[in-house]
């Protein structure tokens, strides 16, 4: 169990410099603009609209691929910060931009599966994972993606992985 | 991918000789639409051959689009995108003359990691269509052309 005395400003550092660590070192998060908000352990991703991400130039309407990447992304981070998260509260692994080696390997996607739903509004989209199931090699993840109501998603996916198997 | 070739591209664009020479005016209305796209131009995508429900478009491999670093391999997200807009390319030329497409759904199985720095080729099939929805296969391909990176399946609306 966490130290429950430890100070809030450390416990913020060590999770936000580890979710970053886990982010940044992607350079096509990068450049398609994905970013992640995180509530305790809950990871809210955001892809602010830009007009590099338009597939349909008439409605407009962002890229399917696009879409579908913005998915895969959300589902890849979500599923590594879910299994990093224990090493990661008990203080035995310590990610960090600075330090190469010290981020996870990621996991390694099998399939994945999209659900277009509506068309993708020329606006920020939102999109949260939930890991179905994750045994020590196979994982499987949900995503949602939703833009103005989170309750009308435009898209939604499910995937499998391979788990990275750190030596 | 949504598209709509027939809305306000028109016939433009006589470019002299090219490798493009004799395709129909349907197939290279569509190669200019798509190649217009935003996120196309993007990632720099090229349409190799539009013909009869058949599309062959590739991109180069670029620093920018790598999903991990260790190796130098592009994100499955930018196969994804070619894939996707490789299908909806080949709705919009099948026989039937489809008005519009619009992806359904699209799964898509990573078979190898995309050899870095290669560039990458996807060649998608309209395989069957109803009324109302056209059914692909497509395979992306990097320069081992026996091995494929990855498959699709998808289904996309078909608007008359």
């Amino acid at each position: 169990m966490a130290d429950r005395n430890e100070p809030l400003d450390r416990i913020k550092s060590r999770r936000d410099s580890a979710l970053a660590a886990l982010v940044s070192g992607v350079p096509y998060m990068n450049w398609l603009g994905i970013r992640f908000d995180r509530r305790g352990d809950e990871l809210t991703a955001v892809l602010p609209f830009d007009q590099k991400l338009i597939g349909n130039p008439m409605l407009p309407a962002i890229h399917g691929g696009v879409t579908a990447a913005f998915l895969e992304v959300a589902a890849i981070i979500e599923l590594s910060w879910a299994a990093m998260w224990e090493d990661l509260e008990s203080g035995r692994i310590a990610p960090d931009v600075a330090v190469p080696g010290s981020l996870p390997r990621l996991p390694k996607t099998i399939d994945f599966t999209v659900d277009y739903l509506r068309s993708g509004l020329p606006r920020d989209a939102y999109a949260r994972a939930r890991v179905v199931r994750s045994g020590r090699r196979y994982a499987s993840v949900q995503v949602e993606a939703w833009q103005d109501n989170r309750a009308r998603l435009f898209a939604q996916a499910t995937g499998h992985f391979v788990m990275p198997q750190n030596g | 991918m949504s598209s709509d070739p027939q809305d306000g591209s028109g016939k433009t664009g006589q470019g002299g000789a090219s490798a493009t020479d004799g395709e129909s005016d349907r197939a290279r209305i569509a190669r200019q639409f798509i190649e217009a796209i935003p996120h196309a131009r993007a990632l720099e995508m090229r349409v190799e051959e539009l013909e009869d429900g058949r599309a062959t478009i590739s991109m180069p491999w670029a620093e920018h689009l790598v999903g991990d670093p260790r190796t130098g391999v592009v994100h499955g997200g930018v196969v994804s995108a070619l894939m996707d807009t490789c299908c909806g390319a080949a709705v919009m030329v099948h026989p039937t003359e489809p008005r519009s497409t619009a992806t359904i759904d699209l799964r898509i199985d990573y078979m190898r990691a995309a050899t870095p720095g290669q560039r990458i080729t996807a060649r998608a099939t309209c395989y069957h269509v109803t009324r109302n929805v056209a059914f692909l296969r497509a395979v992306a391909l990097d320069e081992d052309s026996d091995n494929p990176v990855a498959a699709a399946t998808g289904a996309f609306t078909l608007e008359r």
